[in-house]
């Protein structure tokens, strides 16, 4: 009894430092505005690199998520003999929920790990290390430009997702479905609010591309100098980003329909 | 070389480049460096020798700030590295090259661009001027052909090479080497031998070299130190080394087994207990 409620306060405490940790360390990023221009050109650089890594798999999935939204809707609406509103349910869903959540989860799946190996690979070959002998800092040339593109990153690949989805959607509602092009187009234009549901989404996304990129680069620069402990921090990051995406999407849909 | 000897000579009534007071190191409750102090002037190419992990890459991340000591204190130039701010500390380490047990190359950067990393970062000179500073360098560890090669091409002992030329890069007042001939043929390790001794009376470079090789030691350094169980067992000059009849000694220069460096890692449980009851 007496160990398990030491076990408890034990976790507590690892809970607490690593928030600590973590929270220093987001801080350290943040205020380490690269010194010269090189470090922002790494930051186009990195936009590239996370950008063409994720875009295939995002576009794909964009098409289908659209796809099934448009069969799973109409078979709801069908109920209701409110066909014709399809293509506001399609857009809705996708602009304010789908894009963004998928988007982030696939982001820290494909990006966010390949983000992790890169950076713990470096740690465990003390490249890092030789950086600070270098009188470099690794947060300047290595953490900033790679948080800094995916912040910028996720929120251009939820536009291209939700632009996908909402195609395939069209596609399939109009051509397999047999709703008219016109309804399906003017009924869309006319229930989405740009400034509200778009704009809520793309908040949405930003915010999870800081969280994401956040735990990518957190889990590299803490690599156990192991062989395992690169394969660990990667399952890590997926594992972290994802209960944090989804944890954080409640809370701010909550904030956003709530207030 | 009388030149030379008054001159250190002359170094060594001023203060020392690097002081090394008292140094302890903990890791896990458990002491890898106790009480470890030696000095050592401008010029001086210091050998530090010792069975493997007696904490001498330890020992070098110390020097160079990359970890705290538990207790102990290290002065460069008189200051006190661990009391530094970051940025200060960062002026401080440009004058230290660090070349690690591995090489430790950017595996994202070619050769080339890893020996001319310190040299971007760090200084205003122009492409055209880094150019010819990196081709040299390159050319001073025989791999100006490797230029265009990625890290990953590279043997253990090429890469040792590169990152040899990578820490020089700077033009250092102190160059740290962990390891620098392991993996090399005796041709390179001849070569490194005579540039280390180069730079020294060129340049004045001061050196500190962790290695297992007696033979390069011999030729470069002026004085030994020899750690076991993480303190110094020993230290002198070569011919001192050579002749010492202190046990410690004399075990490590002929490399046996039994004595009193001890060959095997401490474990509570004797060989037959493990192997009968395991
Ligand atoms: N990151 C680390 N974590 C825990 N122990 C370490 C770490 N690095 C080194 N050690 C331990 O410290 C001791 C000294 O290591 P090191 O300085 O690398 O030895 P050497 O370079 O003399 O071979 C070893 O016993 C090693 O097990
Ligand atoms: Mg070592």
């Amino acid at each position: 009894m007496l160990k398990c409620i030491q076990n408890l306060g034990h976790s507590a405490l690892m809970l607490a430092e690593n928030t600590g940790v973590s929270f220093k360390f987001l801080c350290k990023i943040i205020f380490k505005f690269p010194r010269k221009l090189n470090h922002w050109y790494a930051v186009i650089e990195q936009i590239y690199f996370l950008g063409v890594l994720s875009l295939v798999i995002i576009l794909i999935s964009g098409a289908f998520i659209g796809m099934v939204v448009a069969l799973q809707g109409y078979h709801t609406l069908s109920e209701f003999g409110a066909q014709s509103e399809l293509s506001k349910l399609i857009a809705l869903s996708v602009f304010r929920e789908l894009g963004p959540v998928v988007t982030a989860l696939l982001f820290a799946g494909r990006a966010g790990s390949a983000l992790t190996a890169e950076v713990g690979l470096m740690k465990v070959g003390d490249q890092l290390t030789s950086m600070e002998v270098m009188a470099v800092d690794p947060i300047s040339y290595v953490a900033f430009p790679r948080f800094v593109a995916g912040i910028i990153t996720m929120p251009l690949l939820a536009i291209l997702f939700c632009a996908t989805a909402i195609y395939a959607g069209y596609l399939v509602s109009v051509f397999w479905l047999g709703i008219d092009s016109g309804t399906f187009l003017s009924v869309m234009k006319s229930g989405v609010d740009f400034n509200v549901d778009v704009m809520q989404g793309i908040k949405k996304s930003f915010i999870f591309g800081v969280v994401a990129s956040f735990i990518a680069i957190y889990q590299g620069f803490h690599t156990d100098n192991t062989a395992s402990g690169l394969g660990r921090a990667a399952t890590k990051t997926v594992v972290f980003s994802s209960i944090a995406i989804l944890g954080l999407d409640f809370i701010l849909t909550a904030f956003m329909l709530g207030g | 070389m009388v030149e030379r000897m008054q001159k250190n000579k002359k170094d060594s009534e001023s203060v020392p480049l690097l002081e090394v007071k008292n140094v302890t190191f903990k890791r896990d409750g458990r002491y890898i460096l106790k009480n470890v102090s030696f000095s050592l002037h401008k010029g001086n190419i210091v050998a530090v020798m010792g069975p493997s992990g007696t904490g001498k890459t330890t020992l070098l991340s110390l020097i160079n700030a990359l970890i705290k000591p538990d207790s102990g204190k290290i002065l460069f130039k008189g200051i006190d590295m661990h009391e530094l701010s970051l940025k200060d500390l960062y002026k401080v380490r440009s004058e230290i090259g660090h070349m690690f047990q591995n090489g430790a190359l950017f595996s994202h950067l070619s050769v080339f661009d890893n020996v001319a990393f310190p040299l971007r970062e760090n200084t205003n000179l122009t492409d055209d001027m880094i150019r010819d500073l990196v081709t040299l360098k390159l050319e001073a560890v025989g791999l100006r052909g490797v230029a265009t090669k990625m890290p990953e091409q590279l043997s253990g002992g090429m890469a040792r090479r590169v990152a040899l030329a990578r820490s020089t890069a700077l033009d250092p007042e102190l160059m740290l080497y962990d390891e620098p001939f392991t993996g090399q043929d005796p041709i390179s390790s001849g070569v490194l031998t005579t540039s280390i001794m180069k730079m020294r009376d060129i340049l004045n470079l001061t050196s500190i070299i962790v290695t297992h090789d007696l033979q390069a030691v011999t030729k470069v350094a002026d004085v030994v130190h020899i750690i076991g169980s993480g303190e110094i067992l020993a230290s002198g000059s070569v011919a001192e080394i050579l002749s010492s009849t202190d046990p410690a000694v004399v075990q490590f220069v002929s490399g046996a087994a039994d004595g009193v460096i001890p060959f095997h890692y401490p474990t509570d449980k004797t060989l037959t207990q493990d192997l009968i009851y395991a």
